[in-house]
């Protein structure tokens, strides 16, 4: 068990830069009060994001992801999210061998 | 325990990842405890793994740290939309720092469909963090003795949890300019730019769109 003096410091400034991250914008919230436009942005903030993280894999990956999006988003209107999930991830690789 | 209820399909999609990490941390040379120790001080998988991907020896700490901010970026946008739900929470500080995309994903449901409790909250955060520390130790000590996790769709199972969590938080036509907006953005910069940029591109494209719109709760002072 080896602990490098220069792995140790990048690993505890990734640490500090990835805490910074997640305290900034709850800090931010809390001293300035948001009206009007910004509280509108602020709003479309948690569907924005999740909407990003999905869309490369969604729309650019392969016609495989796309349809087992499709499969996902159907299965969520329905089902507990589990089962949604499963279904998404079995639809995937499904489509991924019978598309190639 | 519904915290710990609701992120079980979390933990089985990240164990394999949590495996690979540790893998490739040890392929640049990273001993399993500095891989443990990254894992439960960082907890942040996608910058662990475009760190390690860029790991050279001796670690070039800045370069690596920055990497980390800018691939964090979006929990600042996270932080912001779930601080308002844990207002009069005691231990703020220390629940934010578990704060990942799934455990704000679910989070933000939970505060969305009712209350969001700090037990609920490290319900989520607790499992999902041991998960994490555990399989990435597991992936520093196999080495190269593992399996690519897309074999089994696994790699999907990410983009099928936010789709689902996605499902459950339309609220009517409103919601569509800014889920469109991000849409393009985060496509676009995905095919021309490098890989965090993407999160931000398409997080700031649908906040322009949400400011564009009168927000239902205060009505706009502009005059007609």
């Amino acid at each position: 068990m080896s602990l490098d003096p220069r792995t140790l410091l990048a690993i505890l400034g990734m640490a500090l830069a990835t805490y910074l991250t997640r305290v900034a914008g709850a800090w931010f919230v809390r001293r300035v009060a948001l009206r009007g436009r910004a509280s509108g942005a602020l709003e479309a903030v948690p569907g924005a994001v999740l909407v990003a993280l999905i869309a490369p894999t969604v729309l650019a990956t392969g016609p495989a992801e796309s349809l087992a999006a499709l499969v996902t988003l159907a299965a969520a209107r329905r089902l507990p999210l589990v089962l949604a999930v499963l279904l998404g991830v079995a639809a995937v690789v499904a489509c991924r061998a019978l598309l190639g | 325990m519904a915290g710990c209820a609701a992120i079980v399909p979390v933990l089985v999609a990240a164990a394999p990842f949590g495996v690979l990490m540790g893998a490739l941390a040890r392929q640049k040379g990273l001993s399993p405890l500095e891989v443990g120790l990254m894992s439960g001080t960082v907890f942040a998988g996608g910058a662990q793994f475009v760190a390690v991907g860029l790991w050279t020896t001796p670690a070039p700490w800045l370069f690596l740290a920055l990497t980390a901010l800018l691939v964090n970026l979006r929990h600042v946008l996270m932080g912001a939309s779930i601080a308002p739900h844990l207002r009069g929470v005691r231990g703020e500080g220390a629940l934010l720092f578990f704060l990942a995309d799934e455990v704000w994903a679910l989070a933000l449901r939970r505060a969305l469909g009712g209350r969001l409790t700090a037990a609920f909250y490290l319900g989520l955060a607790l499992p999902l963090y041991l998960n994490w520390v555990l399989f990435s130790l597991v992936g520093a000590v196999l080495g190269d003795r593992i399996g690519d996790p897309a074999r089994f769709g696994f790699d999907f199972a990410f983009a099928a949890i936010f789709i689902a969590l996605l499902a459950g938080m339309w609220r009517g036509p409103a919601d569509l300019p800014p889920w469109l907006a991000s849409a393009v953005a985060a496509t676009a910069a995905c095919l021309l730019l490098p890989p965090p940029w993407y999160i931000l591109a398409g997080a700031l494209a649908g906040m322009a769109a949400g400011a564009l719109r009168p927000p239902p709760s205060a009505p706009a002072t502009v005059p007609p």
